[in-house]
């Protein structure tokens, strides 16, 4: 049902339709009730607090150090987990002696294969498996009264192992007669994953110009400051976890099926978390541990991951090969685009969705849709390899697809003599050409335009490379395709107390993102009072209603609309009741700024607090649900970057020296904290871009960068001053008028600095990241 | 081996008997409670367990418990005077310099130790101080702009 401004249109409740909702590029057909009322959008001139800047409102406990974090979490008695890991990047476990490290005074209980229930993992794999497929896999885990005793204790395990051949090259794990990663061959079910529409050779034979490139793409850890991990207490049969989490709901749904308990007798907390990008989606192994632990001694149980733990065991940002070719008309139109890539799993396929879907299929997206193009064929590869096995990190697949896309769209501009952003327009998409929809909006033209302004656009060199200096500058852009249009279920309730303050009550968990603020806000402008007077709760399952993960930028899209129809739900009881103690018709009422006011003359108005003082202990409670997608219509955000950068060319070294980024996320509701996504996007995908880099080892499996010198992160010295904008308007999508910002930011940054570097230097760099080595090795000096 | 410390945290005398090989950071943290301190890395890369150590930013992962013995300590839990917050946690607040909230303690702790030697630095002189700090979220903009409205005042 689309969103009708012309008014109220009342469902009944209980009517339940299907839509469609996307998650980092998984589509899925669902059924959800329809809520309430369908709320028209809001009116825009008469926007309190929703659009404003306002201050984080638990920005005072983060300045503090009163913020608890999982990682602070201390309950009495509380043993400590270690895990013994996997030395061998493929190994059998052929022997387990613990005597050793049982008898060392402080060790309360060891876990392993032998004594473990055998819960199933990835693929067909178990918690503790005997068949050990990469360096870190879980092997024994330990619970001692502190950390060092623990640690000792791992020491005092004695594993021996069959070391069996092994592959860490996806190239090389994909040749007839490489070393099985698992049985079944090395290619996840055995074929490429195609999709094909038009014809693509003929195409080819009607391209003018055909543009032919190789691309790769690194292993990019997540590195968030806080380390994925832990601590779990049981009560008789009712055991609570603190999780450092992105999803609360889905670590509940996870572990009582891992331990084969009910979902309601499983509470799962996380106030605070320090970032998660995508590998904090679900329970890890390590919350089955703790649990397992836990319940073995009869004492909490805190199980953290500690930094080189975090490296290997966490996921990561699957590295890929990309061959592409595209064909273009002399007018700039894309008549083909190919696609044939190699993804690495790592050992498994990621845990993060159920099969039928491949996260290293994302990649080929953008090239689906980001363009307008009749014919497409993308051939995605995914191997087995033995390292750990990837997972979600902020977009992904888009990140690494556009990096190669946009390069290819930037050459054939530059051979055809277009300026690259008329190039882009020529093949503007307005619908979704997989899904054959129309978009709900799509401002992208807007962001092109916007962001050409700001960076100065005709500043930038006519003829790539033709200045010569030591010191070389370019401008580059590169633009964008996301989700991020959420969808149901999700939902909130308002509680409405006697003195005119609310709880608010939701799901959802606040990763760093801001959406605590982002919600209270939402539900100051329905309710009519101020964010002061409105107190959140999330991130605990056991208080709140379900809403989803927070994961494809879709937090606020999602959940948004929910707390919004629960304002809504609970500001019609109230004004009910104002119209009962006032003599007057609800309908005639409104609420702004803790005031209630007649529509027809806002001078006569009576303080909120009046009305629900007389309300006792009465309860007004709002009930919000998420409603469906407009049926038919595609929802994305897009958006475009441009960067200036300036090249070394004595030392190969570049400097991002400012980036514009102009997204179309629909309805900005907190200024602020956008603004804080796109600055954060931004840094991640200049460190892609420039030096951020796992690597292996391919003789041995090991990492070579599992700590925070040997990976390089961005620092305060190298960021660029960052100019973020958007598209202005709102999105008829959901009742806020919103979309995700989360993850689009990061997309488009690595090809716009490589952009901006060819038309620095005239050189094209298509392997990530692009440090000094390779830019002087492109120069040939 | 156990030693006995005298030491003052947050203008707070403490006599506390530590182990040898426990780090400063793991007496604030365990001994003491004070959680604020974070722990990112314990290889003294990231930051986020700066503390004040005699006015100096230092990562406490890497100072041994011993080695504070009669010094002054400042974490995070010590610059705000009841609700009154230290301009540096207001800045940061109010520039919106905080997402995930882990690096932050570190972040305003590293700054104050730079502001209180040199209550004028360059945009630079900020940047260079802080770069130990390491902030996955928030992309450092808004961290900068609140170090340099303080800066400033």
């Amino acid at each position: 049902m689309l969103p009708n401004a012309s008014g109220k249109v009342v469902v009944t409740v209980g009517r339940r339709v299907k839509t469609r909702v996307e998650e980092e590029g998984k589509i899925e057909e669902i059924n959800v009730e329809l809520p309430h009322e369908d709320l028209p959008p809001w009116e825009e001139k008469n926007l309190v607090w929703v659009g404003k800047g306002i201050p984080r409102v638990d920005g005072f406990e983060k300045c503090t150090g009163k913020a608890k974090y999982t990682y602070d979490i201390h309950l009495p008695g509380m043993l400590y987990g270690k895990i013994l890991r996997c030395p061998h990047p493929h190994a059998r476990l052929i022997r387990l002696d613990t005597s050793k490290a049982q008898r060392l005074s402080g060790v309360k209980a060891i876990l392993s294969q032998e004594n473990a229930p055998p819960i199933p993992w990835y693929n067909d794999s178990f918690l503790f498996d005997r068949t050990l497929r990469c360096v870190g896999e879980e092997v024994a885990a330990v619970a001692a009264v502190d950390e060092y005793i623990a640690r000792d204790a791992l020491d005092m395990i004695e594993a021996e192992y069959e070391s069996l051949p092994f592959v860490v090259d996806p190239e090389e794990a994909l040749r007839p007669g490489a070393p099985p990663v698992r049985p079944g061959g090395n290619l996840l079910d055995g074929k490429p994953i195609i999709y094909s529409r038009g014809e693509i050779e003929q195409g080819f034979d009607e391209a003018d110009l055909i543009i032919e490139e190789n691309f790769s793409t690194q292993v990019q850890a997540h590195a968030c400051m806080e380390t994925h991990g832990s601590v779990v207490n049981w009560e008789g049969d009712h055991l609570t976890i603190w999780e450092s989490t992105q999803g609360v709901s889905d670590v509940r749904e996870g572990m009582a099926k891992a331990l084969g308990i009910p979902i309601s007798k499983v509470r799962v907390i996380k106030d605070f978390m320090g970032g998660g990008f995508g590998s904090k989606t679900r329970e890890g192994k390590y919350t089955v541990i703790a649990a397992l632990l836990a319940k073995m001694t009869g004492r909490p149980v805190k199980l953290m991951l500690d930094r080189k733990e975090e490296f290997y065991a966490t996921g990561h940002r699957p590295s890929s090969l990309q061959y592409v070719k595209a064909g273009v008309k002399k007018d700039g139109s894309l008549t083909a685009i190919y696609l044939r890539s190699i993804g690495a799993c790592g050992a498994y396929e990621t845990p993060l969705f159920p099969s039928k879907f491949s996260m290293i299929d994302a990649l080929a997206r953008p090239y689906r849709e980001l363009y307008h193009c009749p014919n497409v064929k993308t051939e995605v590869y995914p191997v087995y390899n033995n390292i750990p096995v990837h997972t979600a990190q902020r977009a992904p697949g888009h990140v690494e697809g556009t990096f190669a896309l946009e390069q290819v769209m930037d050459q054939a501009a530059h051979q055809l003599g277009m300026d690259p952003i008329a190039l882009r327009m020529k093949n503007y998409a307005l619908k979704d050409q997989v899904e054959d929809f129309p978009y709900t909006r799509k401002a992208l033209d807007q962001c092109y335009q916007k962001g050409a302004e700001k960076i100065q656009w005709e500043k930038r060199n006519k003829k790539p490379g033709e200045k010569k200096a030591l010191i070389c500058e370019g401008i580059g852009m590169a633009g964008q395709i996301w989700g991020g249009g959420g969808g149901p279920p999700a939902y909130a309730i308002i509680k409405i107390n006697q003195d005119g303050t609310a709880n608010l009550l939701t799901g959802t968990q606040d990763i760093g993102t801001g959406s605590k603020t982002v919600f209270v806000q939402i539900a100051s402008e329905e309710l009519g009072i101020s964010p002061k007077d409105i107190t959140i709760t999330l991130g605990d399952t056991e208080t709140t209603p379900y809403a989803p993960r927070s994961s494809g930028s879709r937090t606020v899209p999602s959940v948004g609309p929910a707390v919004r129809s629960a304002a809504a739900d609970a500001k019609r009881q109230l004004l009910d009741l104002a119209g009962s103690i006032l003599d007057s018709k609800a309908e005639d009422l409104a609420i702004r700024e803790g005031q209630i006011y007649l529509k027809n003359n806002p001078t006569r108005k009576i303080p909120l607090k009046e009305i629900t003082q007389k309300m006792g202990n009465n309860m007004i409670m709002g009930v919000g649900s998420r409603g469906p997608n407009p049926p038919q219509a595609a929802i994305n955000v897009f958006g475009a970057q441009f960067a200036h950068v300036a090249v070394n060319t004595a030392t190969g070294e570049v400097r991002v020296l400012k980036v514009v980024s102009i997204h179309d996320a629909g309805r900005v509701i907190n200024s602020m904290t956008l603004n804080n996504q796109i600055e954060g996007g931004i840094v991640q995908g200049m460190g892609y871009g420039l030096m951020e880099e796992v690597i292996w080892d391919k003789g041995t499996g090991i990492m070579l960068t599992p700590n925070l010198h040997a990976y390089k992160l961005p620092t305060m010295l190298d960021i660029p001053e960052v100019v973020p904008g958007v598209a202005e308007g709102s999105d008829p999508a959901n009742n806020i008028g919103a979309k995700g910002i989360g993850e689009p930011p990061k997309i488009p940054t690595a090809p716009a600095i490589a952009n901006a570097i060819y038309n620095a230097i005239g050189v094209r760099l298509k392997e990530l990241p692009i440090t000094p080595d390779k830019v002087l090795r492109a120069l040939k000096i | 081996m156990t030693h006995q410390i005298e030491l003052i945290i947050n203008g707070e005398h403490y006599e506390l008997m530590v182990k040898a090989n426990k780090t400063l950071l793991e007496l604030l943290r365990e001994d003491l409670d004070l959680t604020g301190t974070k722990m990112g890395c314990g290889t003294g890369d990231c930051g986020a367990c700066t503390v004040l150590l005699d006015n100096r930013p230092v990562n406490a992962c890497l100072v041994l418990a011993v080695e504070a013995r009669g010094k002054e300590i400042v974490t995070i839990e010590g610059l705000a005077q009841g609700e009154t917050l230290h301009p540096l946690q207001q800045a940061f607040i109010d520039h919106g310099a905080v997402q995930c909230g882990f690096c932050t303690p570190g972040m305003i702790l590293t700054a104050k130790a730079l502001l209180d030697n040199n209550p004028n630095p360059t945009e630079p002189m900020i940047r260079r101080a802080i770069a130990g700090n390491i902030c996955r979220c928030t992309g450092y903009t808004k961290i900068v702009k609140a170090i340099m409205a303080v800066a400033s005042r």
